[in-house]
């Protein structure tokens, strides 16, 4: 239905467009299957993943406008049927200064591989997880983007109506921690307002240095037991959020340097005394790239965060809750080797957590066929404690499979 | 057009008098090759062909602007159109002759403008048998330029300056340029690796004249040791179009203006 109404509404759009417009249609067609390598499910079955998809994208310009639809028909194997979605629809609108964009839209902030500071937009966490290709990891807001181009900065301001929050893992395909497995009675509550984002970026000195403002909600979902000693329901909300940071990057050495910090302000909870409202943050990141010979290059990555209100977070937690460390520290490898005429391409992302052994493990070996076919097969592995970020996932290891075919 | 051709003979005048150095030449040819006009706009068609001749596909248009004089600095933007998993990707260069350039690319899978090292130079071009450098040119003070011959390519005068690079980074050991006399294009290239073999082979195929300016309009570079080669064609070539600095910026590498792109 949404579906529908969304891309009435782009036609709509393009009406006036049409009479002038180039327009340009491409796309592609393909299968993604991922299978369990440790063990099943929760709901018994050997499979994270497995769909056919096919998407269609259309793209007309005409003088300061432009309008796209990118819009996937796709079928689940594994109990979900029909997954269509609008994965974008926007018009957008360039003057001499400003640009806006209006409709569905994917928005990446920040510098980080994997590593969210600043990007404070909707993730898909499951695509991640299951083996789908990267532009699957974002999920589109519906929002305004206005851009303004003074010559003293640029400018991105971003007002979404309606929150959208993040695809966590769905419980049926991965092992989730779960403090209160036995409590069946759930329900989840969405804000009911917006939010917006603030961008502001320029050139220092040969560096690209932005700044972020953010204020809005969590992503992904806090739960709270209606009584903490005797509970029968359990609520699962967004908690209010503002986000304040910075990022810098340009050249170092050999490669490039990348530095990102942000204050995660939990409005909902400065005291940090509710335990079901995370702690106020600040999350830093420290990045090196570099290309040490022709066709392989190394990504390093340093990210940690910082809990605020440690005491009382420690007072506020329930018994027989997992503890979090007050400073989480994590390193992250990245090393691309391309082959073949940058036909084939070898790559390898890990991520470990020093302060509580977490890890995730994503090898992957990508192929072009021809400039029309690629196949992609890579594993995803995770590990150590069970409520850790990955360490939850550690029976949910799994090898994945992507064919596609472009036109 | 007349009054040209003779301020342009009185201008070589001199140059024909005194001696050439291998460096003034390929100074010379830097500038005819790299630098002409203020800017410069171009569709790549590059072909990718392998030794039992199977062949790839890469497109893209190509945007220069000069800062300044010839062997000053640049700035690079490149659109692409093909393959499909590449399309619509941007990628943007500031290129510096004495440093290393800064390099920008926009993934629009995920919407991301990413900084990346750059400080490889043998590193191919989009796969081609190309270099960075030969797309984009190698700093003239990086070897030491001797003229060891003059020689015909086709009708044409030229210089052979042999370039042996002073450093290890170069992807080659020495190499051979054959330039032009009349215009300093450089319509040949042979390229040795480091054990002396030969290694690389550029020529120039076709030369149009663009506003004024010769331009190698058709250009292959053919790995002699893998057999493997790039047939590059240019179309709708053209010069001094008003290309303004903010096209090199952020905000058009994330959305490129149709009418500089297409």
């Amino acid at each position: 239905m949404l579906l529908r109404s969304a891309a009435f509404c782009f036609i709509a759009m393009l009406a006036p467009l049409a009479a002038r417009a180039e327009l340009a249609l491409s796309g592609f067609v393909q299968q993604n299957t991922a299978f369990n390598t440790v063990a099943a499910n929760p709901d018994g079955r050997r499979y994270k993943w497995m769909e056919e998809r096919a998407q269609i994208k259309l793209d007309a310009t005409g003088g300061a406008w432009r309008a796209l639809a990118k819009g996937d028909l796709a079928y689940d194997h594994l109990g979900r049927g029909n997954e269509s979605e609008l994965r974008e629809g926007y018009v957008d609108y360039a003057a001499g200064n400003w640009d806006m964009r209006v409709g569905r839209q994917v928005i990446t902030w920040g510098l980080g591989d994997l590593v969210f500071v600043n990007d404070v937009f909707p993730k898909d966490h499951e695509a991640l997880f299951a083996g789908r290709p990267m532009e699957y990891l974002k999920r589109g807001v519906d929002a305004l983007k206005l851009g303004a181009y003074p010559a003293f900065g640029s400018f991105e301001l971003v007002v979404s109506p309606g929150f959208r929050e993040s695809r966590i893992p769905d419980a049926q395909r991965f092992r989730l921690y779960d403090p209160m497995p036995a409590l069946t009675n759930r329900e989840t509550l969405k804000p009911n307002q917006g939010d917006v984002g603030l961008r502001a970026y320029r050139d220092v000195a040969g560096y690209d240095a932005a700044l972020y403002l953010y204020r809005g909600f969590q992503r992904t979902p806090s739960m709270r037991p209606d009584s903490r000693t005797a509970p029968t329901k359990i609520t699962f909300f967004y908690p209010e959020l503002s986000v304040y940071g910075a990022s810098l990057s340009g050249r170092a050495g050999e490669g490039v340097v990348s530095l990102e910090a942000a204050y995660y302000d939990s409005r909902q909870d400065r005291a940090g005394s509710d335990f079901a409202v995370p702690n106020s943050q600040t999350r830093l990141l420290a990045g090196y790239q570099i290309q040490p010979v022709e066709d392989f290059s190394l990504g390093f990555q340093y990210y940690a965060e910082l809990m605020h209100d440690y005491a009382a977070y420690l007072a506020a937690q329930p018994a027989g809750f997992p503890i979090d460390k007050r400073w989480n520290h994590t390193l992250t490898l990245r090393a691309t080797q391309m082959l073949m005429h940058q036909t084939l391409r070898l790559s390898l992302y890990a991520s470990y957590n020093t302060s509580n052994g977490d890890h995730f493990i994503n090898p992957e070996l990508r192929y072009s066929f021809t400039d029309r076919v690629w196949g992609a097969i890579g594993a995803n592995f995770f590990g150590d404690k069970p409520w850790g970020q990955f360490g939850q996932l550690s029976r949910d290891d799994n090898m994945y499979l992507q064919v596609r075919y472009e036109f | 057009m007349k009054r040209w051709w003779m301020l342009f003979a009185v201008a070589l005048l001199p140059l024909q008098a005194l001696a050439l150095s291998g460096e003034e030449a390929m100074k010379k040819s830097q500038a005819a090759f790299l630098y002409p006009g203020k800017d410069f706009k171009t569709r790549v068609m590059m072909k990718l062909i392998n030794k039992d001749g199977q062949e790839r596909v890469r497109e893209l248009t190509m945007l220069r602007k000069n800062a300044g004089e010839p062997g000053g600095d640049q700035k690079y933007f490149m659109y692409f159109f093909q393959p499909a998993d590449v399309k619509d990707m941007s990628f943007m260069i500031y290129k510096y002759p004495a440093k290393d350039d800064d390099r920008w690319l926009f993934i629009p899978a995920i919407n991301m403008v990413k900084r990346i090292a750059a400080q490889d130079k043998r590193s191919s071009f989009v796969g081609s048998d190309f270099t960075y450098e030969d797309v984009s040119g190698r700093d003239i003070e990086d070897d030491n330029h001797v003229i060891e011959r003059e020689e015909k390519v086709g009708n044409r005068d030229c210089y052979v300056v042999k370039s042996t690079p002073k450093g290890t980074d170069a992807d080659f050991g020495h190499k051979f340029t054959w330039v032009d006399k009349a215009n300093f294009l450089p319509l040949k290239e042979e390229q040795y690796d480091k054990r002396g073999n030969r290694y690389k082979l550029f020529s120039a195929d076709e030369v149009a004249n663009i506003k004024g300016f010769p331009t190698p309009v058709k250009r292959t570079m053919k790995n002699l040791q893998t057999g493997h080669r790039t047939e590059v064609t240019y179309v709708k070539t053209d010069y001094d179009l008003g290309i303004e600095d903010s096209l090199f910026s952020e905000r058009y590498l994330r959305q490129p203006p149709r009418k500089w792109v297409d």
